[in-house]
């Protein structure tokens, strides 16, 4: 036991270690463009962490990412690749928008009508390229790739031609009775702010498939396929109607994303409302190292790091964050690496 | 470890070494600006608007600061960033801020806002403190419709509309009446490449157009389509004919074969705005930026200069002078 907390202190010691030489690597790069580090850190520090808004837009800015984070670690438990989740996300995010505006009922069951539209559009687009794979072998790497591309596009195509509301490029607005509500409702620390009670919904799905994964019965298979299929196989495990499943959940997460713009903040949806949170669900994923916990805290980092480009966008061009980000990404996966020799 | 324990400590000394820093408090006056999604080196209206900020920084010793939002989501906490902060005038470029800079205007009554081409809903009240930049881009039209008008050698131009709605009406309506106004024999051709949105961004659908228009004799063609228009400098190219831009200078989309293009200047209105709030001018509402207010224009350089006759540049200045006395009403429909 001692030696599981052991690994554990290890390895979140790596990861902290890990951000703090991506920053410090940061440092270097923003003297070398001749800007003060010490001055874009200290605004960071201060508009995101130290300010109420700051803190408020944490939770916003992570809400879409605890979703994606999960899909995409949900389908590494499972052995697959979801790169597909910004495909997902936005098709989720527009079959919420439509069930809201589209239909009309009271709010206790408009909501959960609205979240499960945007669960069955992600897994609808999710099961393709998963059914693909088990049919012909298809990557799904090439092929969730491409339907990122088609869900844009097509998205993109009925907000802008066939569902936008005049000199706009969104829908129509959902319901009142399809809305869920902001956090500053609740307590005037949110005053401002757009995070929403989607964020519940996202911790209560981390919930959810730590469950599914650890203490059901199929999580055990799904994780069972992903040490290896062929083992799996022998124990009698279906393998290809499990990895259709693990598609399904992993799409259906990750068509939640959208929620929070669509049914928390904004109540439309738009074009291009929240680009790259799919992708970005890949590195947090990685960074959380696939368990549901890893997920909520990698999303918080990403998430304050986001807002954070907006805070000293002033002072260094945005660029710098989306560098820092990255380097942030690697350095965690070489900690990682590192300290799992050490932790032995 | 030793490296790790540097970096943490690199890290602490910087935060620790500018503890007091932040901003200056030089006590000028600071305005901040959030860019559409294009961002900054668009050669539109995002450059536009940051040349009517760095202008006024240095000719009217202000400060600004600006952001470039990822995202859609990020354009209000874009707004909220730069009104909490010391800025006392917030711009939005463009007009996808509508909602958002209306909503932050109401919860920051003490800072001043101003949004380009903000969409005004005759059914809600604007916020006092929220200035709508609009252009009268009829009057622009007008001009470049007279030198349409002079230009053409077979009394037939072309106009191609991205989106058949009011705004873009304006741009016909101008050009067709300033061809007119010099040329009583002209034949003005319309077209609009659609009813949707997707009518801004349809290249073939503007070629199409302006081969309908050139087979009926046209050879000036003046666009106002967003990216559909890329097809009419096609066309145009192609046929050997002139075509017309819009919003910015557009020469380099097709060399040679464009005549001239019709500005819309958010530099000028950024610029004009800030100046308002340094002499105490500021004033909410609707503000309309016309020829007289130098809003709107047409290009006349070195590039095009080859194209258009100086007889022709005269004319066109004597128009704008009447335009800008009242003389001339350019209608707007």
């Amino acid at each position: 036991m001692s030696g599981q907390w052991r690994k554990l202190g290890v390895q979140a010691g790596a990861s902290v270690a890990a951000v703090a030489a991506a920053f410090a690597i940061g440092a270097v790069l923003m003297l070398l463009i001749g800007v003060n580090p010490g001055l874009v850190y200290a605004r960071l520090f201060e508009g995101v962490v130290l300010n109420p808004y700051g803190v408020a837009q944490i939770f916003f800015k992570s809400t879409p990412l605890i979703f994606t984070g999960l899909a995409v670690a949900l389908g590494f438990q499972a052995g697959l690749f979801n790169i597909g989740a910004e495909g997902q996300m936005l098709v989720g995010a527009f079959c919420a928008a439509l069930a809201g505006f589209g239909l009309s009922m009271p709010a206790f069951l408009h909501v959960p009508v609205c979240l499960a539209a945007a669960f069955l559009g992600g897994m609808i687009w999710a099961a393709i390229p998963g059914a693909l794979k088990i049919k012909t072998g298809a990557h799904e790497v090439i092929t969730t790739i491409m339907m990122n591309f088609i869900a844009m596009a097509l998205t993109s195509y009925f907000v802008v031609s066939r569902f936008h509301e005049p000199e706009t490029v969104h829908t129509a607005a959902v319901a009142v009775t399809a809305r869920l509500p902001r956090l500053e409702a609740f307590s005037s620390f949110f005053h401002g702010s757009p995070a929403n009670a989607t964020f519940f919904v996202a911790l209560l799905a981390c919930g959810v498939v730590s469950w599914l994964l650890w203490k059901m019965p199929l999580g055990y298979e799904l994780r069972a396929l992903g040490l290896s299929p062929a083992a799996a196989e022998t124990a009698g495990i279906p393998v290809d109607r499990r990895a259709l499943l693990a598609f399904a959940i992993s799409g259906g997460l990750a068509g939640l994303a959208g929620t929070s713009f669509v049914l928390g903040y904004k109540h439309y949806f738009e074009d291009g409302f929240s680009a790259g949170a799919g992708f970005l669900g890949i590195a947090v994923a990685l960074l959380g190292q696939n368990s549901p916990l890893g997920v909520v805290i990698a999303a918080f980092l990403f998430g304050g790091l986001s807002h954070g480009s907006l805070v000293i966008n002033a002072l260094v061009p945005k660029e710098i964050i989306e560098v820092l980000q990255a380097l942030v990404i690697i350095l965690v996966v070489v900690a990682n690496q590192v300290s799992k020799r050490w932790a032995r | 470890m030793s490296f790790r324990t540097g970096a943490l400590l690199g890290l602490a000394f910087f935060l620790a070494g500018c503890g007091g820093g932040g901003s200056s408090s030089s006590g000028k006056h600071r305005v901040g600006l959030v860019f559409d999604l294009g961002g900054r080196g668009d050669k539109s209206f995002n450059d536009s608007a940051y040349e009517g900020v760095a202008r006024a920084a240095k000719e009217l010793g202000i400060e600004f600061d600006y952001i470039e939002p990822g995202d859609g989501a990020d354009r209000e906490a874009a707004l909220r960033q730069l009104a909490s902060s010391k800025d006392e005038l917030i711009f939005g470029v463009g007009f996808l801020f509508t909602d958002d800079i209306a909503l932050v205007a109401k919860d920051f009554p003490n800072k001043k806002f101003g949004c380009i081409d903000f969409a005004v809903n005759p059914n809600s009240k604007m916020p006092d403190n929220l200035v709508a930049l609009k252009f009268r881009e009829h009057e622009g039209s007008f001009l470049v419709g007279a030198i349409a008008g002079l230009v053409s050698k077979t009394n037939a131009v072309g106009f191609v509309g991205g989106m058949d709605i009011p705004l873009i009406h304006k741009f016909e309506a101008g050009f067709a009446a300033g061809a007119k106004a010099v040329n009583p024999k002209v034949k003005v051709l319309t077209g609009y490449a659609g009813v949707t949105g997707e009518a801004f961004k349809n290249p073939a659908k503007g070629k199409a157009i302006s081969y309908s228009q050139i087979g009926q004799g046209a050879d000036v063609i003046f666009h106002a389509s967003g990216t559909t228009g890329l097809g009419v400098f096609e066309a145009a190219r192609e046929k050997k004919i002139f075509a017309i831009g819009v919003d910015a200078d557009q020469f380099s989309e097709a060399p040679g074969f464009i005549l001239t293009s019709m500005l819309k200047r958010g530099d000028v209105a950024v610029y004009k705005t800030i100046e308002a709030l340094l002499t105490g001018r500021f004033k909410s509402g609707v503000q309309e930026f016309g020829l007289a207010e130098g809003g709107v224009g047409y290009v006349y350089d070195a590039n095009n200069k080859s194209l258009i006759p100086e007889a022709v540049v005269k004319r066109v200045e004597e128009l704008k002078a009447k335009i800008v006395k009242g003389e001339i009403k350019v209608p707007a429909s």
